[in-house]
């Protein structure tokens, strides 16, 4: 019995999230005594294989048609339930990027199961994963149960395992030809809005704003934190979608990752989308209103209360200070 | 043309949340419900596109309990045409498949040429439903579309994606599709005191499901307060400008900043 697990590439380019569902399969395939298959969708002789190969699991199998240069969900889907009909795994363990959560609930809906998705976390029970998964807006855990039959199909929140600590080994390489359907639907080629104005992954200290700053007019009190700080201004989602600061200023999963030495979140309630781009800051402060916001859960100073009152004693402060 | 916008009604963002007696899910009945956001997001892009068409209805369906007419009656009033209400009152219980199953056996018959949902909801944050939907349905899929460009609207339609770290992607679609909208994609529009009249009058289909087992079903055992990963020092005991001057003295002095 095996683990599959999902290789994301773009045009033989390794997505490093690939890395941490290794790590994940290798403790689930530890403790369950499951052997690891890692798989590649590919349309050639994918040149990513040697390199997943160079890790501490059983086979490589490069699952080849033209249809797969590209990302599509149909091309993907049909590659998959070839793959899982033939290896018939126990477990298929894949990252929960975007790529993931557009196509992974297809192939399991086509096999009758559903995925677990964007776990933090799991324990074995009795030869059973039971899986921690968090749930509104990151305010709450749930531990989660498995239904029915293999193949279970489990999906890690990015930073669940930690993609470095993959152990290396050797594993063999095969390639696996499979059919493609029909594809409906016709993919451009990605692309980048703008080149980011501002590089904040270079930024020392960012004070970041979230809904809680509530005007665009009250961006003056953040920016006046900032200036006194030398620091950088970035925001949570909802404030660049309401155009109140320019969309290279986001922090998260759909904008940038950013490891200041110091953070400051400012109404930011800490949705994990938020949290993957900036968990990996040297110091992280909060301030909101609410005692419960999961983003307390991540930082190392947290203050209860309202910000409009908090940041100009706190301008004010480091201005004496600084004097 | 026709297009069918999934709606869901779950705990109001800034509700205070509590444990519910079985550890299972919160307790809802003190906490005020809204619209899922990305939903709400999904009725819009359905809206304008209906509009750019110059033809056609938005059908709402909604998949929960009979307070959930509520996002009902909010959809009617800001311009959706009728409504299908799947009555469920232990719609929490449901895993993702079993919720999109049943969906597909209340719509199908619909031939709808499009149908939106949110990507995601803000509870049990599935975003699957609308992925084993189109599944179930037959009908190709995108996820995260975060525009629609609607001079493209015929028989089919171009949609960009949001990839990760800020990185875009356009798709062209045969119709019928399914698509989940990401929030922001747009600004929606409010319910105009006319529109709150006229929703009095548009029809509501009630259908009540008979729900089948699903074997593969994740079954939630146990919800708690997450555990904290890194031990944080509370500053001010509750005032913000006691916390604040705190703050400036670590910053001084441990994190040095300043
Ligand atoms: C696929 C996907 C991708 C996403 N990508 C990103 C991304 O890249 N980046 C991102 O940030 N989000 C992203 N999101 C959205 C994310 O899920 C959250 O919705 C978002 O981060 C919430 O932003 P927020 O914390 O500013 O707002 P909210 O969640 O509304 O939080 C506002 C906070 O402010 C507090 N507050 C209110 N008033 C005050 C006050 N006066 N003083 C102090 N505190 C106050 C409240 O208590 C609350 O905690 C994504 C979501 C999805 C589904």
């Amino acid at each position: 019995m095996s683990i599959l697990v999902f290789i994301e590439h773009k045009d033989c380019v390794l997505n490093k999230t690939s890395l941490e569902a290794i790590a994940a399969a290798q403790a689930i395939g530890k403790d369950l005594g499951l052997s690891i298959t890692a798989v590649l969708p590919c349309d050639k002789d994918c040149s990513l294989a040697q390199d997943i190969a160079g890790y501490n699991i059983e086979k490589v199998i490069v699952a080849k048609n033209e249809k797969l240069g590209t990302y599509t969900p149909d091309a993907y889907a049909d590659a998959w339930e070839q793959v899982i009909k033939a290896v018939n795994p126990q477990y298929i363990v894949m990252a929960h990027t975007y790529q993931v959560r557009d196509f992974a609930p297809k192939v399991a809906a086509r096999l009758g199961r559903e995925v677990v998705g964007d776990c933090i976390r799991y324990r074995s029970e009795g030869g059973k994963l039971v899986l921690t998964r968090r749930i509104f807006l990151g305010k709450l855990d749930a531990d989660v149960a498995i239904g029915g039959d293999a193949p279970y199909f489990i999906t890690f929140q990015s930073g669940a395992f930690r993609g470095d600590s993959a152990e290396r080994g050797s594993a063999a390489v095969e390639t696996m030809d499979v059919t493609v359907g029909d594809v409906r639907m016709t993919p451009e080629a990605p692309f980048q809005e703008a080149k980011a104005s501002v590089d904040l992954t270079k930024s020392e200290i960012i004070v970041a704003v979230g809904r809680g700053i509530k005007s665009q007019e009250n961006l003056a009190v953040a920016q006046q934190l900032a200036d006194a700080l030398g620091a950088d201004i970035a925001a949570s989602r909802p404030i660049c979608d309401s155009e109140w600061l320019p969309i290279d200023r986001q922090i998260g999963s759909s904008g940038q990752t950013v490891a200041p030495k110091l953070y400051i979140a400012l109404g930011i309630s800490g949705a994990i989308q938020h949290i993957v781009g900036m968990k990996n800051s040297g110091t992280i402060v909060a301030i909101n209103k609410d005692a419960e916001a999961p983003i307390f859960d991540i930082a190392d100073y947290g203050i209860v209360g309202d910000l409009f009152e908090a940041v100009p004693v706190l301008v004010e402060e480091i201005k004496k200070a600084k004097a | 043309m026709k297009i069918i916008v999934l709606m869901k009604q779950v705990a109001n963002k800034d509700a205070v949340l509590r444990i519910a007696g079985d550890e299972k899910w919160i307790n809802e009945a003190d906490v005020a419900q809204q619209t899922n956001e990305s939903d709400g997001y999904a009725l819009e892009e359905a809206l304008r596109t209906v509009e750019a068409k110059g033809e056609g209805e938005v059908v709402v369906c909604t998949l929960g309990p009979a307070g959930a007419k509520s996002v009902i009656k909010d959809a009617l009033a800001r311009g959706a045409h009728r409504a299908i209400h799947i009555v469920v009152e232990d719609s929490k219980s449901l895993s993702a498949y079993q919720v999109a199953k049943t969906i597909a056996d209340a719509i199908r018959d619909e031939n709808a040429e499009l149908i939106l949902s949110g990507l995601q909801s803000d509870d049990a944050s599935y975003g699957q439903t609308g992925v084993i939907l189109a599944e179930l349905l037959g009908i190709p899929h995108a996820t995260i579309v975060i525009e629609v460009d609607r001079g493209s609207l015929g028989d089919t339609l171009r949609v960009k994606r949001e990839l990760e770290s800020g990185w875009y992607q356009w798709f062209t679609y045969k119709l019928p599709a399914l698509m989940t909208i990401q929030s922001g994609i747009s600004q929606i529009r409010y319910a105009s005191l006319k529109g709150i009249m006229a929703a009095k009058s548009k029809p509501v289909t009630e259908v009540t499901p008979a729900i089948e087992p699903f074997a593969s079903a994740a079954s939630i055992q146990k919800v708690y307060m997450p555990l904290k990963t890194k031990q944080t020092q509370m500053l001010g005991n509750g005032d913000a400008k006691a916390g604040a001057v705190e703050l400036v003295e670590k910053l001084r002095s441990e994190v040095r900043v300043i």
